[in-house]
């Protein structure tokens, strides 16, 4: 048994410490939040220019009222960069009407479905970065639980949670002892091992999830996880939570209405 | 009929598909407040008669009384919470997301909700002086604090006795220590599974070797620990320079 703090664990890494007023919302408020938030700005026309404009000013307000480091931020708006080369390829590839920039020729309707999805993408991104690095995984499970989310689901989602970490660690071992025994794969043929380590890995998260079950069974479990819900969301914590949405959807009615 | 915590007579227990019997006629009787250690090569059947003590496996041949109980489909609920069974890798005990809903999920599967619960894990962790961890998510946790948790997930269902699989094994010295710290002041029955004969020797003043599905010795453990004969029959074997006889 190895490390007492293992280092880059997926689970908690996202999670940015900090005291503000986004960390200590009740998570349940802070999910409705976020789904409202990006689903106002989905709807928004692509045209109504102005109004990603307040979606952004809106959701970077909360990320310095959060405290989350804006570099942290920048950085783990990395993760939309494949929508990004995709975009920035439509007005090349784009047909219909052709506009000059640069003395490129572009296509003005492939120009705003880039725009289309770098707004889109990036604010949206940007919220849920807000909500996993203010908002513990346990605490994630929980908002769900409250929100009426089945149980069997949030259950299924919690054990993957708490699971994955392992599976990772094996998985990192067993690459470990196929490179210490000189084991390099370049080409495809050589990829007989890692089908046969994957295999391996299944069969041993197979025995674990029979060996969990055990554990569950002699602690009086008979099927149905047990309700274990502490503090939920208060209405201050509601209307907090609300302001973000609200400004989304006031930007979103008054774009389509205009 | 014995009060014991645990009597145990006759039991037999065959694999589906397999010719050798893993049990083959154990009796055992453990009385109230004893520590007894259950020796035995890999593969004696010590795990398979763990399994059998909390309902696991279901009952072949033989009887099982816990207390007043006698082993059965009725009265299983009752048996999981008065035997609280500790698993060899804590990382299958402690399956939820936090230290705090792991040691909650047994008492609230018996019901125990609200404040009471609370109180509960709170007092729980406290016992195991792993108070600290209770917001702690488990991968976060040295393998001496996943051990103490994992003793506190069944403590909160206030077990009348507790039966423990190779609970030092990936233990430091130091996890190893403060581990017979912690079982020797709890005033549970204690059965402890282990291959750790210094462990045995200096926690539980009763052993019980298992071989080949049966028992096949039964006493004061220094005296057991002192028949290189016995041990070597069953491939038990004390470290280097270990006297038993001078501890």
């Amino acid at each position: 048994m190895s490390g007492a703090h293992a280092h880059g664990s997926a689970v908690d890494s996202l999670f940015v410490e900090a005291e503000s007023a986004v960390h200590g919302l009740a998570p349940e408020a802070k999910l409705v939040a976020l789904v409202g938030f990006v689903v106002a700005a989905a709807l928004t026309p692509r045209t109504s220019v102005w109004a990603f404009g307040v979606y952004a000013v809106a959701i970077w307000l909360v990320v310095f009222v959060s405290h989350v480091p804006v570099r942290v931020v920048l950085r783990r708006l990395a993760v939309i960069v494949p929508f990004v080369i995709f975009a920035v390829l439509i007005p090349f590839i784009g047909g219909g009407e052709q506009t000059q920039v640069l003395g490129v020729s572009l296509s003005v309707d492939g120009l705003w479905a880039m725009w289309n999805i770098l707004a889109k993408a990036s604010i949206g991104a940007t919220a849920s970065i807000v909500l996993s690095a203010t908002t513990r995984v346990p605490d994630v499970l929980t908002g769900l639980t409250r929100l009426r989310v089945p149980r069997v689901l949030v259950a299924i989602i919690a054990f993957m949670m708490r699971y994955l970490d392992l599976l990772v660690r094996q998985l990192g071992r067993m690459r470990t002892s196929m490179t210490a025994r000189c084991h390099d794969p370049r080409w495809l043929w050589q990829v007989k091992p890692i089908a046969s380590s994957a295999g391996a890995l299944f069969v041993r998260s197979y025995e674990r999830g029979e060996r969990v079950h055990q554990a569950m069974l002699a602690r009086g479990y008979t099927g149905t996880m047990p309700t274990l819900d502490r503090r939920p969301a208060t209405a201050v914590d509601w209307s907090r939570a609300a302001s973000l949405p609200l400004v989304a959807v006031v930007t979103l009615i008054v774009a389509v209405v205009l | 009929m014995s009060c014991a915590p645990l009597s145990v007579s006759q039991l037999r227990f065959t694999y589906p598909g397999e010719h050798h019997a893993a049990l083959d006629g154990i009796d055992l009787e453990v009385t109230a407040g004893e520590r007894v250690a259950l020796l035995g090569p890999n593969g004696s059947g010590k795990t398979t008669f763990v399994m059998h003590l909390n309902g696991l496996l279901e009952l072949q041949n033989g009887a099982i009384t816990i207390g007043d109980l006698v082993m059965s489909e009725d009265n299983l609920r009752e048996i999981r919470r008065r035997v609280g069974a500790v698993f060899q890798d804590a990382d299958d005990q402690l399956f939820m997301p936090t230290v705090r809903d792991d040691v909650a999920f047994g008492p609230a599967n018996l019901g125990v909700a609200g404040d009471e619960l609370d109180r509960l894990v709170v007092e729980t962790l406290e016992r195991v002086g792993a108070g600290a961890l209770i917001d702690r998510s488990p991968h976060h946790l040295s393998g001496g604090e996943k051990r103490r948790v994992a003793i506190a997930t069944v403590l909160s269902m206030s077990p009348h006795l507790l039966v423990l699989d190779e609970p030092t094994s990936g233990l430091d010295p130091a996890g190893r220590r403060e581990l017979i710290d912690l079982l020797v002041s709890l005033p549970q029955t204690q059965m402890i599974v282990t291959h750790d004969l210094p462990f045995a020797l200096q926690i539980c003043p009763r052993s019980v070797i298992i071989s080949g599905g049966r028992v096949v010795a039964d006493g004061p453990t220094r005296e057991l620990l002192a028949d290189t004969a016995l041990l070597a029959q069953h491939r038990l074997e004390l470290p280097f320079g270990f006297d038993p006889t001078r501890v």
